[in-house]
Formats: structure tokens, C-alpha cells, sequence
């Protein structure tokens, strides 16, 4: 009978250390979109998992739906996500309708320092109002759209001599977006090894941001503005610019003479899908999208090259990538700061270059190895020099809506002139300025 | 025991009436009534749910922009466009299915099984695998159509073409929809007394005289019903053409519900939405209500 008592007060003891020790460790759910270098954060993470006791799980969402889903999420004051690595653009509202938690005082309290990464990547993921130092986000994945091409093919000779033939120059990386076109409309249609080729998989997308992450690629190379004054909201002759009416009219173009048949509504997986099936000679994706192309047995490797978005005007690359933030709405808070602290560790940021995320860190970024660590590094830090972002007002989903549809109806469906869009385009987010009280 | 048999012996029959119909009335004043109520208080402001910020009643500003808004009419001819076609098609193709499957041919019910299939299907997963039916290069139609007309399949795209794009819902949603219209003209048909039929023979009628004066009034009523379904579905038409189109290329296939769920849930408008959605229930219940009333005199007669 004693050691009955003994044993259940031992067996008591143990259990209540153990609940003990639970309540400390936390299990937190971390969000973001479901593609590569989610992966590649999973992996990452494990680490954390060690080091701190606490469990992660992770909620990854496709992209077509990912923003749908998180800001129903955010706005309903859900406690799915602890850490959310939302896209840039959520930021505004993020920080306007108190989404996110503020980190200036944490990054102060554990000596995080924004002046450690990248300038561009702190402006873009983390700031609000744009540029001031209040912080809603830790620079956690920085990217940007790029190109990719088939190395393979622009190094045969006979596809090389067909080149010079018909336009007088040598077939090489483009060097404009000009360039770029007449590369594409080169390869359009064209035989190689018994199957017909086309130019180029571009962002066509409807339903979500693929077409206006694609055509702000010609837009900022023409040299497209938001605002004729930064925080103004004087759009006339900034967004209806000739500039922007040239670059418009030009991705029509594209569109038109260099993409493959049926590529209406196209975003990040059909143009992948595109180029590994050897559909086209070249591709715009995010540069998250790198690492696992290169390493595809078939298109990948030896066969396969990377360029940053060409200039036309001037350099202009369009801004993909996101920051990692806390949800204000978690009950676990500390834990997820916890995370943060530990994510910001120069060595952790030099394992997620390792496995396939973009660092943001200087200390990654600036390393004399970096930009020889992958055939993309030196395109990357390239592009990251040159990037913009559309508007990260918290109003953005009204603004880039209204954009996908006066985009979408004049390249694809062929409505009205490039002109007209861009007027309406003012128009529309007149309107939506104007219901902000920001006009 | 006694007491609450005799109090509730006590009630009148309208108390008792009252006790009963009561929660019903309550839940549909709470899950029907108020939501209602409460869309036309919302599209008379300027909220925004996902905002926290003060409300302003802004009187019918938000109706004076939707109904002024040229992109209105444009979603709203995209809907008509597709209730026509849609409704048109599968009540002729309905109709004339059931009227075969009628003829009660030997394996008739295998047949009936095999051509109700696809509305079996859900419509997301229709509007899907339809995508890649029509993909230019690789999809079985545009190699189904060149296969009859000659020329190159990927010389034409359902999807991507502003001209071709309406077509292709319309032709999905009769595939997927047809069987449903069939099985209700079925049931009307069925529903005709063979003596009627050895009646007209008897006076010598024609088979073209029998099918316009006793086929086609004897299943209008179900015809009717069956407009009427269809009718309400497809206005509210969505999961189909989002997987289908995305309502592109451009704003072509945008169809009312796409952009009532883009202002209301992307966009979050919530007034502007409100009060797009009263417009909409004002514009479904008058025909509706116009509707029910014929097709309660077709059965009168």
C-alpha cells in the first residue's frame, strides 16, 4: 500500500513537471504562401524547434488564394496564425488596422538593428508609413520578378546563325526590353527538335495580381509613377504618362506576338509549368522560384541561365517578397517574438540562403562568396538595387483590383487604348483615395 | 404531475398555435429577416468590415454609383448573356433528351444514368477539368472541333478570347445542367395518361397535332419550374466560371456574383457592396414574382 502512495505521488510529481514545462513550451503556427521556399522555412525551422522546446506548425496557403485567405483571416481577428510572413503590400493595413504587432520596441530591447539588411528590403517589407522607422515586420524573404531562359538553345549555333539572320545581332541576353520582345518573337512559333516553340511565358493572370506583377516589369523600366509628388495622390500624368502608355501598349505586344497559345490567365505555376515542359525559350518568375529550376534534371543546371529584369529607360525591377510579422491578435506573442529573435541570427539567415530562401541580412548579402553561391546571387542583389512595389496603402486590394481588371481588359480582352486604361485606372483610384479621405 | 398538463390544457389553441410556430419565426427573423434589415441600413454608409473607422451615412450615394457605373451594366448584360444561352440550350437539349429516353427503348435507364453524370459532379471541379479540356494545345475540344473543320487547334482559345470566352460557360454549364432539365420535362411526360394519347387517335389527330396540343401544355408547367430553377441558380451563377475564366479574359465573363464577391470580400466595400446586393435581390424577386405568377396561371389551365 505505501509504495502504491509513493509510486502515484511520484507519477503525480512527474506529471505535474511535465505540464509545467508545457506551458512554457508553446506550439506556434507560422503562415505564408504554399511554393518552394516554404519548404525551405520548414526545414529551417526545425532548428528553432530545438533550441527553444517550443513545437512549429505551419499553414501554407496556394498563392492564387493565399492574400484572400490570410486577410479574410486578419480582418475576422482569427488566432490561426502566431507569425504571419504576409506580402509586402499588406503592410499598411497591417500596421493602420492593428493586424500586426509594432517590433520597434523589441527590436531595441534585443539589439535587432534594421541597419543590417538590405535598405530596399527594410523600406519595402517592414516600414509604415512608408520609409519612417516604425516597424511592423522583420525583412524574412526578399525577391524580386526576374527572367530565365534556355541556355541550351541560345548556345546552338544553328538557332544562333537563324538569329543573325534575321535580326543583325548576336542572340544573347537581352539587354532592353526591347531586346527582350524581339528574343521572343524569335523563338515564337518556332521548330526545335521536331516541336514548335514560343517566346516567352509572361504574368497574364485575372484573378488575384499576376497580370499587374507582370506588366509593372515594363512599366518601371519605361519609368512609370505612382504619384507625380510621392504621398501626394497626384496621379494625372504620372500613371497616364507616355511612358506608361509606351510600356503598356508594349506587354500588349508581347502578349500578343510572343506567349503561347491560351496563355489568357497565366501566373507563377503555368509559366514554370511552361518553361520545364520546353514550351518557351524564356520566362518571368520570382526569384523564390530559382533555386528549384535550377535544380529540375531536365531544363535546370547546364541548361538554364537567369537575367534580371531588362531596363528600358531606366533600371526597374517589380517587387516580390514579404516580411515576417507577428500576429497582434495571438495569445502566444512571446514565443512568436521568440521565433523572430532567432530568425534574425546571421547564421540562421546564412542556413536559409543555404536551403533556398532569399536573406535579406547584409552580413548574407555582402559576403564576398555570395555572389558566386548560385548562378542567380549576383542577378539577385542586381535587382534588389532597382526594385518598386505597387501601393502598400491599406486600401491596396482596392487600388490592385482595379488595376488587374483596366490591365487585363486591354491587353488580353483588347479594349479601348492604352491611354483610356490608364485614365480609367485614375479614375478608380481616384475614387478610392477619395472614400479614404486621402483626397 | 397533474398541474402542467392541466395549465397546458388551459392555453387557447392560439397560444398553442404561437408556442409552435414560434422558434421557427424566431430563426427566420434572425437568419432571414435582420441580415436583411441590416444590408439595407449597411448600403446606405460607407462601412468597410475590415476598417475600424467611423460610419457615415452617405444616402443613396453608393446606389447613385453602381447605377451609373458603365462596368455594371457591362456585368450585368454578361449575366443575361449567360441566362439566355444557358436556359435556352438546355431546355431545348433537356427537352428533346427526355422526350427520347421517353420512347422507353431497351437499357433507357442506363442511358438516363449516364446522361445525369456530370450534375452529379460539383461545379468547381467541373469548372476545373474544363480549363484543361480547353486548353488550346493539349485540350480535347479545340482538338474535337479542328477534327470536324480542319485547321490548327491551338489556333483559337475558349478561354482567352473575348469573342469565345461567353460561349465557353455557356457550353459547360449546359453540359453540366441539361440532365436536371431533362429529368424534370421526364417526370412531366411520364405524368401523361396514356388515355389521352388513345384519345387523339381516335379523332384521328396527327402525331404533330398530339405533340403540340397535348405534349407540350401538359409539361409546360414542369418546363416552367425548371426555367425557374435554372433561372435563380445561374444568376447566382459563381464557383464555375471563378475556376472556369476568373471572369476574364478582361471583364468579359464577369458575371454579377464575381463582382459582388470582389467588392464585397476583396475590395471590402461593404456599404457599396450592400447595396449592390439590394439591387440585385429587388431585380430577382420582381421577375421572380412575375414569373411565379404565370406560371401558376399555366397550371390554372
Amino acid at each position: 500500500m505505501r509504495t502504491r502512495l509513493l509510486q502515484s505521488a511520484a507519477i503525480t510529481g512527474i506529471a505535474a513537471a511535465l505540464s509545467a514545462g508545457a506551458a512554457q513550451a508553446d506550439e506556434l503556427t507560422l503562415c505564408w504562401a504554399a511554393w518552394d521556399p516554404a519548404n525551405a522555412l520548414v526545414e529551417l525551422s526545425k532548428d528553432f524547434e530545438a533550441q527553444s522546446g517550443h513545437k512549429m506548425s505551419f499553414e501554407f496557403v496556394p498563392w492564387p488564394n493565399f492574400a484572400d485567405r490570410m486577410l479574410n483571416e486578419l480582418n475576422s481577428g482569427g488566432k490561426l496564425c502566431d507569425l504571419l510572413i504576409g506580402d509586402s503590400q499588406w503592410i499598411g493595413g497591417g500596421a493602420e488596422n492593428g493586424h500586426y504587432v509594432k517590433l520597434n520596441d523589441f527590436f531595441d530591447k534585443e539589439g535587432i538593428s534594421m541597419d543590417d539588411f538590405a535598405p530596399a528590403t527594410v523600406y519595402a517589407y517592414s516600414t509604415w508609413p512608408k520609409g519612417t522607422p516604425n516597424y511592423y515586420a522583420l525583412p524574412a524573404m526578399g525577391d524580386a520578378n526576374g527572367w530565365f531562359y534556355r541556355k541550351d538553345w541560345f548556345e546552338r549555333d544553328d538557332i544562333k546563325a537563324a538569329f543573325k539572320e534575321e535580326t543583325g545581332r548576336d542572340l544573347a541576353e537581352p539587354k532592353t526590353q526591347l531586346e527582350l520582345l524581339e528574343i521572343a518573337q524569335f523563338f515564337q512559333g518556332r521548330e526545335i527538335d521536331g516541336e514548335t516553340r514560343y517566346g516567352a511565358a509572361i504574368f497574364t493572370e485575372r484573378g488575384s495580381e499576376g497580370i499587374t506583377m507582370g506588366v509593372t516589369g515594363a512599366l518601371y523600366p519605361w519609368g512609370f509613377k505612382y504619384e507625380n509628388t510621392p504621398g501626394s495622390y497626384d496621379m494625372e500624368g504620372a500613371v497616364n504618362s507616355p511612358e506608361a502608355v509606351e510600356a503598356l501598349e508594349f506587354y500588349k505586344t508581347f502578349y500578343e506576338t510572343a506567349t503561347p497559345p491560351g496563355y489568357s490567365d497565366s501566373y507563377m505555376e503555368q509559366g514554370l509549368d511552361a518553361f520545364k515542359s520546353g514550351q518557351v525559350a524564356m520566362a518571368m518568375n520570382w526569384f523564390a522560384f530559382f533555386p528549384g529550376l535550377y535544380a529540375d534534371p531536365n531544363t535546370g543546371g547546364e541548361n538554364i541561365d537567369f537575367f534580371v529584369n531588362p531596363p528600358q529607360n531606366q533600371a526597374g525591377s517589380t517587387l516580390g517578397g514579404q516580411g515576417i510579422s507577428v500576429v497582434a491578435y495571438s495569445d502566444k506573442q512571446d514565443a512568436a517574438l521568440e521565433y523572430i529573435k532567432w530568425f534574425a541570427q546571421p547564421a540562421i539567415q546564412a542556413t536559409w540562403w543555404e536551403l533556398g530562401g532569399y536573406s535579406a541580412h547584409n552580413s548574407v548579402l555582402q559576403d564576398p562568396g555570395f555572389i558566386d553561391s548560385a548562378p542567380f546571387a549576383g542577378d539577385f542583389l542586381e535587382a534588389m538595387n532597382d526594385v518598386q512595389d505597387f501601393w502598400q496603402e491599406p486600401a491596396y486590394a482596392e487600388l490592385l483590383l482595379s488595376m488587374q481588371k483596366r490591365v487585363h481588359d486591354f491587353v488580353v480582352a483588347d479594349q479601348g487604348t492604352a491611354k483610356e486604361a490608364l485614365d480609367k485606372l485614375i479614375e478608380d483610384w481616384t475614387e478610392v483615395f477619395e472614400d479614404e479621405g486621402k483626397l | 404531475m397533474a398541474s402542467p398538463i392541466k395549465r397546458a390544457k388551459g392555453l387557447s389553441d392560439r397560444a398553442i398555435a404561437w408556442l409552435f410556430v414560434g422558434p421557427s419565426i424566431f430563426l427566420l427573423l434572425a437568419v432571414n429577416i435582420f441580415p436583411l434589415i441590416w444590408t439595407i441600413n449597411l448600403s446606405f454608409t460607407n462601412f468597410k468590415a475590415n476598417r475600424n473607422r467611423d460610419v457615415e451615412y452617405i444616402g443613396l450615394r453608393n446606389y447613385e454609383r453602381i447605377l451609373t457605373d458603365s462596368d455594371t451594366w457591362l456585368t450585368m448584360q454578361a449575366t443575361a448573356h449567360f441566362l439566355f444561352w444557358t436556359i435556352f440550350f438546355q431546355v431545348l437539349i433537356g427537352f428533346a433528351l427526355a422526350y427520347l429516353i421517353n420512347k422507353k427503348f431497351k437499357g433507357n435507364d442506363l442511358w438516363t444514368t449516364i446522361i445525369v453524370l456530370p450534375m452529379m459532379l460539383s461545379p468547381a471541379v467541373v469548372g476545373n477539368f474544363w480549363t484543361f479540356l480547353y486548353q488550346p494545345q493539349i485540350g480535347l475540344f479545340n482538338y474535337m472541333i479542328t477534327f470536324f473543320t480542319g485547321g490548327d487547334p491551338s489556333s483559337f482559345s475558349m478561354i482567352g478570347e473575348v469573342a469565345l470566352a461567353p460561349w465557353a460557360i455557356v457550353i459547360v454549364d449546359t453540359w453540366m445542367w441539361t440532365p436536371f432539365v431533362m429529368l424534370i420535362c421526364l417526370a412531366g411526360l411520364r405524368s401523361i395518361p396514356d388515355s389521352i394519347y388513345e384519345a387523339a387517335e381516335c379523332d384521328r389527330a396527327s402525331k404533330w397535332r398530339q405533340f403540340w396540343t397535348i405534349t407540350i401544355p401538359m409539361v409546360l408547367p414542369f418546363l416552367m419550374l425548371a426555367v425557374l430553377f435554372r433561372g435563380i441558380e445561374n444568376f447566382k451563377m459563381f464557383d464555375l466560371v471563378v475556376q472556369l475564366t476568373g471572369g476574364g479574359p478582361g471583364s468579359t465573363t464577369e458575371v454579377t456574383s464575381i463582382n459582388l464577391k470582389r467588392e464585397a470580400f476583396e475590395k471590402w466595400r461593404t456599404g457599396y457592396a450592400s447595396a449592390y446586393a439590394v439591387i440585385l435581390f429587388v431585380t430577382v424577386f420582381g421577375l421572380a414574382s412575375i414569373y411565379v405568377k404565370a406560371l401558376n396561371k399555366v397550371k390554372d389551365r
